[in-house]
């Protein structure tokens, strides 16, 4: 099992006729993902490298069968993406897209209010469930099947972590970028659920950084909650106070969020913290082993 | 992006905000003029930079004859102010905000600013004001009052009620301070704001509610709708190498130490400089090649990065998943050949094509101290640097 995809989800991706929405639709399916067809209005009908076009996600949807969609669409027209997804009744929607305007997702956020969507993103690498399905812009080939379920707010972070899993041999169930900024459809919270409540996810390698409090709500499930090990990373202990480090979500002001007491109030929760971003895998089989 | 207090004040006066009048100046001449201009004194002299804490060094004077503004604003122009916000090289001041002075009877806070944990506009307001709010925050919280704004209706007239009644206002002000507060929000909704803040709110002798000061930050990632607000960016507050780095689209800030780094992604990219710092040395930038990295990009960020006269080191750490080793291998021979680096240079690569990407740098003939994994490329950066 896994979380969120798998060998089933069928994919249709919103912006595919754009060069880096056509890409990586082409690198999910030959990585094996079922990438069934594309969004572009005014392209409808025609196709693209095999893939079928529709005007509308409602069509799309109707047309394939999808139930999850990834979108690549510029930033001024993300939200709208993202709300056409929601409308459409998908399962997930994964948003690769960096660069949306904050005020755009509080809009969306409140849109999506009562509807069945999970939104993962914006600005985030996307999920992968190795072996099984790939959404977004990952490097297949770095991951493995396994027992470790990832989440980050990092992309190249992320691969870090996964990476020092698979040359120790060790598999990944699934892996979720939720993305960087500080208003997005998917916490470190919701991806904790998801994989407690996976059989096959036997522990957590949770990556975060400095800014705001969703390592330190995630934590307090861990301690209240968990059952499986966890190990963590908070990236950005030598930022300095105010100043914004490409992602929008990690800047701290006034001591709020700072790494440090992140790290101290996730160890406080049982958390195996790696104080080095090379010790991440070894963080965790201090408290876990495969 | 931030702006000068007197760009916020324009832009909330257009909101129907009410601001002091008031008048910005580049020299101490044309000072003296605006305040004959705007009526009766006394007059506000305020330096204009980008950053808080102004008062406290100097930069805000309350002048009695137009004599003393013109002589308050000689003092301050070609001043470094250094403030708590500024850091130890402080800021030259190169504008004056003229302003009519006013009675205070009283000050409060407010601002908006977005809640990731609601994911929602929130008024933050607190009677406390005039005061630096995180210590507000930190030591006396229940002084603090939250309204969190449905996206779709707005800053209801309640809610703005609600939080006037609460900072204590008489009803007279409880009826200035409803759209007072819901004009707030349309400027910070309206102009895509990430911070809008009034430090203080007053009310004057008179009865009379007052932004005294105001800050606004905008959202970046939304600019790109405002080429009003975009036009207000003075380069004159910003490093200069960052202006430059943004040119390219790098992301770079400069920090004090003296290992330069360039890495892809954000993440891995503050991770990097927390591996070196955990190995003993300081790094002298954050920056963020992305991840489409070209041989020019790479080149422009050999450039900046060895610019600052502090770099004593570089080390390269990309995890190449679209990007590809051997690219980044190719783009670092090149920039260094161009660049002519002669500081000590550590790779780290790893990700897609890497044994070509080795190989390249290896046959290059050029010092390139080759890493495997970060810890290693940590150590050996660290190590050349330090001695």
């Amino acid at each position: 099992m896994s979380i969120l995809i798998d060998k089933n989800t069928k994919v249709i991706t919103q912006g595919i006729t754009g060069a880096t929405g056509l890409f990586h639709a082409q690198g999910a399916r030959d990585y094996g993902t079922q990438m069934v067809g594309g969004v572009t209005p005014g392209k409808g009908g025609s196709e693209i490298d095999g893939f079928p076009i529709y005007n509308t996600v409602e069509e799309a949807v109707r047309a394939t069968g999808a139930t999850a969609s990834v979108i690549y669409v510029p930033p001024i027209g993300s939200a709208d993406a993202i709300m056409e997804a929601v409308d459409a009744e998908l399962d997930l929607v994964i948003c690769i897209t960096e660069g949306v305007p904050v005020l755009d997702m509080v809009k969306v956020k409140q849109y999506m209010q009562g509807k069945k969507t999970r939104l993962v993103g914006p600005n985030c690498p996307g999920v992968i469930t190795p072996g099984q399905c790939k959404i977004g812009i990952m490097p297949g080939y770095i991951h493995k099947p396994g027992p470790v379920g990832v989440v980050s707010r990092s992309g190249t972070l992320t691969y870090e972590a996964v990476w020092q899993l698979t040359t120790r041999d060790i598999g990944q169930t699934t892996c979720v970028g939720i993305g960087g900024d500080p208003v997005n459809g998917t916490s470190h919270l919701d991806v904790l659920k998801m994989f407690e409540a996976d059989p096959d996810t036997k522990s957590v390698i949770m990556i975060g950084e400095i800014g705001g409090d969703a390592e330190e709500k995630a934590a307090e499930y861990v301690r209240d909650h968990m059952t499986k090990p966890v190990a963590a990373f908070i990236a950005g202990a030598t930022a300095p106070a105010g100043k914004r480090m490409g992602h929008a979500g990690a800047i701290i002001s006034g001591g709020k969020g700072d790494a440090a007491s992140k790290k101290a109030f996730l160890r406080e929760c049982g958390i195996s913290v790696a104080d080095s971003p090379a010790e991440m895998a070894e963080a965790l089989l201090k408290v876990w082993q495969p | 992006m931030n702006i000068h207090e007197y760009q916020a004040k324009a832009i909330l006066r257009n909101f129907g905000v009410p601001v002091p009048e008031g008048h910005v100046v580049y020299n101490s001449n044309s000072a003296r003029d605006w305040a004959r201009r705007l009526g009766d004194g006394p007059w506000a002299v305020k330096a204009q930079i980008h950053a808080g804490g102004r008062g406290k060094g100097g930069g805000v004077k309350i002048a009695k004859t137009p004599d003393e503004v013109k002589q308050y604003a000689r003092d301050m122009f070609g001043m470094t102010l250094v403030t708590h916000q500024t850091g130890p090289e402080g800021k030259v001041v190169k504008r004056v905000l003229i302003e009519q002075g006013c009675n205070i009877a009283d000050e409060f806070y407010v601002s908006f600013l977005v809640d990731r944990a609601t994911s929602k506009v929130t008024l933050m307001a607190s009677a406390e004001g005039g005061m630096d709010i995180e210590e507000v925050a930190a030591k006396t919280p229940e002084k603090l009052f939250f309204e969190a704004i449905d996206p779709v209706v707005g800053l209801t007239a309640f809610q703005a009620r609600k939080v006037a009644f609460k900072l204590g206002f008489a009803i007279p002000q409880v009826k200035q301070a409803v759209p007072l507060l819901q004009d707030l929000y349309k400027s910070f909704v309206e102009a895509d704001c990430s911070l809008l803040e009034i430090n203080p709110l007053v009310q004057t002798a008179d009865g009379k509610l007052l932004c005294l000061d105001a800050k606004l930050n905008f959202d970046d990632n939304a600019l790109f709708r405002h080429i009003r607000i975009r036009d207000l960016r003075d380069y004159d507050e910003e490093d200069p190498m960052e202006i430059e780095a943004s040119q390219y689209d790098l992301s770079y800030i400069a920090l004090d130490g003296n290992i330069g780094c360039m890495v892809n992604g954000a993440g891995l990219a503050m991770a990097t400089m927390d591996i070196i710092k955990h190995y003993g040395g300081e790094p002298a930038n954050f920056l963020d090649v992305g991840g489409g990295a070209t041989i020019e990009r790479v080149t422009e960020a050999f450039k900046i990065i060895l610019s600052d006269t502090k770099v004593k080191g570089i080390l390269v750490n990309i995890f190449g998943g679209i990007m590809k080793c051997d690219v980044i291998a190719t783009g670092v021979i090149e920039a260094a050949k161009q660049v002519g680096v002669k500081v000590p240079l550590v790779v780290r690569l790893e990700g897609t094509n890497v044994e070509m990407g080795k190989k390249l740098l290896a046959e290059s003939g050029l010092n390139i101290v080759s890493a495997d994994g970060m810890a290693d490329a940590a150590e050996k950066i660290v190590k050349a640097v330090n001695g």
